[in-house]
């Protein structure tokens, strides 16, 4: 098999890369409980954060990964791109090239930005969220606690390939707007989970029909069914353009609380990419249940995205 | 045999204008037109259409164009091009954009008046008028319909139509106001001089409600959906259509619609000319052969406004087309200098070039090459090259007020604005070969068929063998 060049979307990856990055990251998980918690995997090489929106988490979830690897990491962080406007992508891109960059880690408020990067440059491109169209990481380190924590998976054996067949995924909130959602709505789907989308109409995307999901309005009725219960974030920027008539009648219908908790199955998961907004699309007491593996998920976060870096990197 | 680089010195007199005072015959084509089809040579003198004669007629002592396997047809009339002067001089000028118009074919473009400053008054008229004086071909300023394009206050029609100024429009978001917009057509109107009047005043609508197409960055469907990028729904052109159309009934102003993209922008336009009213459309040819799927690679080229559609609203754009639903192919070429496309999508302008590929585009698409034996053989869905033709010249012409100077019969006497189509050359779109200034092209290093050999502007061959000749 050719070396994969790139991380650009769940799509480009496929089934295949899923699982190889699983397995990837299955190495790197005992990792963390060393006295010394690195591999000198990647010495020498030099990687690149690129990022064009604010960006705590997954900036430093990408550092820490490669600060595991023994790579340099160069952070380029550019708060407001729109400043910036005039500045030309395929300059940045070629002057951390010159500086010696070997990946670039792209970020940008744009759909699109880290595969016109990828066309330009030599190096591997991991795109590390574009607008609202991809946040691939997420969806790999979701995928993989979702592997490692629900008891329905862990039961089966370690040497059989992954699948999800079976589970199902209820997916909350402003699906229109979250690059997280497409990317993990296409990650579930290829490893055979059924997808439920439960949101007000106005934060469905477009032709929805056309995804591979089940859609859903009535909240409550659907709590049942799930094994997992996956929250988007709540922006409230994104009342002004009146996608709901304030948070409090979101909270109401679509926040999880300890009422709806009850209502889940007993091995349910909860899961949010972060950061929560506790009080909207959760109460803080259902942020603090056992169940709600948001921890877990940060932490699996660096050891997947140390999986990608390999793969793209090591050859 | 006479020296084609000779005569090209030859034809630049001091002023800058190209002259040729010599006889001219293009031979071995194929001439094509509204009358039909015919094989005979175009002998040209004087600016004009001395005679045609039959193929063996030689004609001693003149400059000889070869048509041989080509189409000799009226000069193309381009509705809808962004010439960007003044004020964007980067992305192109109106020396840059009118050869590249001649190289397409053009023997007349209608400029749009999104400039620097904006063409809403007769001295910006006259600015462009100057320097298109010695372009390849005739420019025809656009005028803005308000004050610099602001949708509040009308720019002063009159001035501009005393001018020459024969299309209005405030292309690039179209006027919000509905007021606003009825008042410019109740004042169009009357400049119109009545319906008789084959030049009146055309009101050019960009049909796009701007509260429904918001911060969109293209077609709303399946593949916005896909890509996570804001999208634009047809409904914001159809209700602007709606309305532009309700009050060119109410005032009787002649309304032309721009780069159609829905289906019900076609089927509100065939209803309004059914019901015998002043309402024309064009379509372009990336709308007709493109579709959102392009958008998947993230191209900003891709990126234009109206956006690429599905390709069953594409469907209904060809339908059109091949009803005679609408009446022109204009190419909106709207060039941009790199720095407005090499960058993020979000950030990139909409637009796309067009002039240099939209023949070549439009006869690999949809154009019988082969003249057709009997009319039942042209009924077959696409294009003859006389509809085809007639959608790029003579219609066009019509609503630009300029038939038949432009557009018109190919006979004596007829002013000499011609173009030779070689229907079967193949080529490249090669960057470095482009005459405008920018090359913002989805066809960039494609392959096409059909390129214009020669273009005549006022019986001056301004592309001989597919070179301008400046």
């Amino acid at each position: 098999m050719t070396q994969p060049k790139h991380l650009l979307s769940i799509e480009d990856l496929g089934l295949d890369g899923i699982r190889e990055i699983m397995r990837l990251s299955d190495s790197f998980a005992d990792l963390a409980n060393r006295p010394i918690p690195k591999v000198p995997a990647l010495r020498g090489k030099v990687v690149a954060n690129v990022f064009y929106e604010n960006s705590t988490r997954t900036r430093l979830s990408f550092e820490s990964a490669i600060k595991r690897l023994s790579a340099d990491v160069m952070t380029f962080v550019v708060a407001n791109s729109s400043v910036n406007k005039g500045e030309s992508l395929k300059d940045t891109a070629n002057t951390l090239l010159e500086l010696g960059a070997d990946a670039l880690i792209v970020r940008h408020s744009s759909a699109g930005v880290p595969m016109q990067i990828a066309s330009w440059v030599d190096v591997p491109v991991i795109n590390a969220g574009d607008g609202c169209h991809e946040h691939p990481t997420q969806a790999l380190l979701d995928c993989y606690s979702i592997s490692k924590l629900h008891k329905k998976l862990r039961r089966k054996s370690k040497n059989s390939a992954i699948s999800f067949n079976g589970l199902v995924v209820g997916i909350v909130g402003d699906i229109l707007h979250s690059r997280v959602a497409r990317s993990l709505v296409t990650a579930l789907n290829l490893l055979g989970a059924e997808v439920v989308l439960a949101a007000p109409r106005t934060m469905l995307p477009p032709a929805f029909e056309s995804w591979d999901v089940v859609v859903s309005n009535d909240f409550d009725s659907l709590l049942g069914k799930l094994d997992i219960v996956y929250l988007l974030r709540i922006q409230s920027e994104r009342m002004k353009v009146v996608s709901i008539p304030s948070l409090r009648e979101y909270t109401t219908w679509y926040g999880l609380s300890m009422k709806r908790v009850k209502m889940l199955q007993k091995d349910a998961l909860i899961m949010h990419p972060g950061p929560m907004n506790q009080g909207v699309e959760i109460t803080p007491e259902v942020a603090q249940l056992p169940n709600c593996i948001v921890g877990e998920q940060v932490a699996n976060g660096v050891i997947t995205r140390m999986a990608v870096l390999f793969r793209l990197l090591v050859p | 045999m006479t020296n084609a680089d000779d005569l090209t010195r030859s034809f630049e007199n001091k002023a800058g204008y190209l002259k040729y005072s010599g006889e001219i015959v293009i031979y071995g084509g194929t001439v094509i037109d509204e009358l039909g089809y015919r094989q005979v040579d175009v002998v040209i003198e004087d600016g004009k259409i001395k005679q045609l004669v039959e193929p063996s007629d030689l004609v001693p002592k003149s400059l000889k164009l070869d048509a041989t396997g080509c189409w000799v047809t009226p000069g193309l009339v381009d509705l809808h091009a962004h010439l960007r002067e003044p004020g964007f001089e980067d992305s192109e000028c109106i020396e840059t954009g009118s050869t590249a118009a001649a190289l397409g074919g053009y023997t007349a473009v209608v400029a749009m008046p999104n400039t620097e400053p904006c063409v809403d008054n007769a001295s910006v008229v006259r600015d462009i008028q100057k320097i298109a004086a010695t372009a390849l071909i005739e420019v025809l300023p656009a005028g803005a319909i308000t004050k610099s394009r602001q949708g509040e206050t009308l720019s002063p029609m009159a001035e501009m139509a005393e001018l020459g100024v024969r299309i209005f429009t405030d292309d690039g978001a179209g006027i919000q106001d509905g007021h606003v917009m009825r008042m410019a057509m109740e004042y169009a109107s009357g400049l119109s001089g009545g319906l008789a009047n084959d030049n009146g005043i055309v009101l050019a609508s960009h049909a796009e409600d701007t509260s429904l197409s918001a911060n969109g960055q293209m077609h709303e469907g399946i593949w916005s959906s896909k890509l996570g990028i804001p999208g634009i729904l047809t409904q914001a052109e159809d209700v602007m259509v709606y309305r532009d159309i309700s009050l060119a009934k109410l005032t009787g102003a002649r309304l032309h619609l721009m780069h159609i993209s829905t289906a019900e922008s076609v089927r509100l336009l065939a209803l309004a000319k059914a019901e015998g009213f002043w309402v024309t459309g064009e379509v372009t040819p990336h709308h007709l052969t493109l579709t959102d799927e392009e958008l998947k690679s993230f191209d900003p080229t891709m990126k234009v406004k109206p956006p690429l559609r599905s390709s069953d609203i594409q469907q209904s754009l060809k339908d059109a087309l091949y009803h005679g639903i609408v009446d022109a192919v204009a190419t909106d070429h709207a060039p941009w200098s790199k720095q407005f496309k090499e960058c993020a999508f979000q950030d990139a302008a909409f637009g796309i070039s067009g002039l240099e590929t939209a023949l070549s585009v439009m006869l690999s698409s949809f154009c019988q090459t082969e003249q057709p034996k009997n009319v039942a053989q042209s009924n077959t869905g696409r294009l003859t090259p006389q509809e085809l033709i007639g959608l790029m010249s003579s219609k066009p012409a019509r609503i630009a007020g300029v038939y038949p100077r432009h557009g018109g019969p190919i006979q004596k006497g007829a002013v000499a604005n011609l173009c030779v189509i070689d229907p079967n050359f193949e080529w490249v779109v090669n960057p470095e070969e482009m005459a405008s200034r920018s090359t913002n092209t989805p066809w960039l290093k494609k392959k096409l068929k059909g390129k214009i050999r020669h273009t005549i502007f006022q019986g001056v061959p301004v592309v001989m063998d597919m070179v301008a000749q400046r």
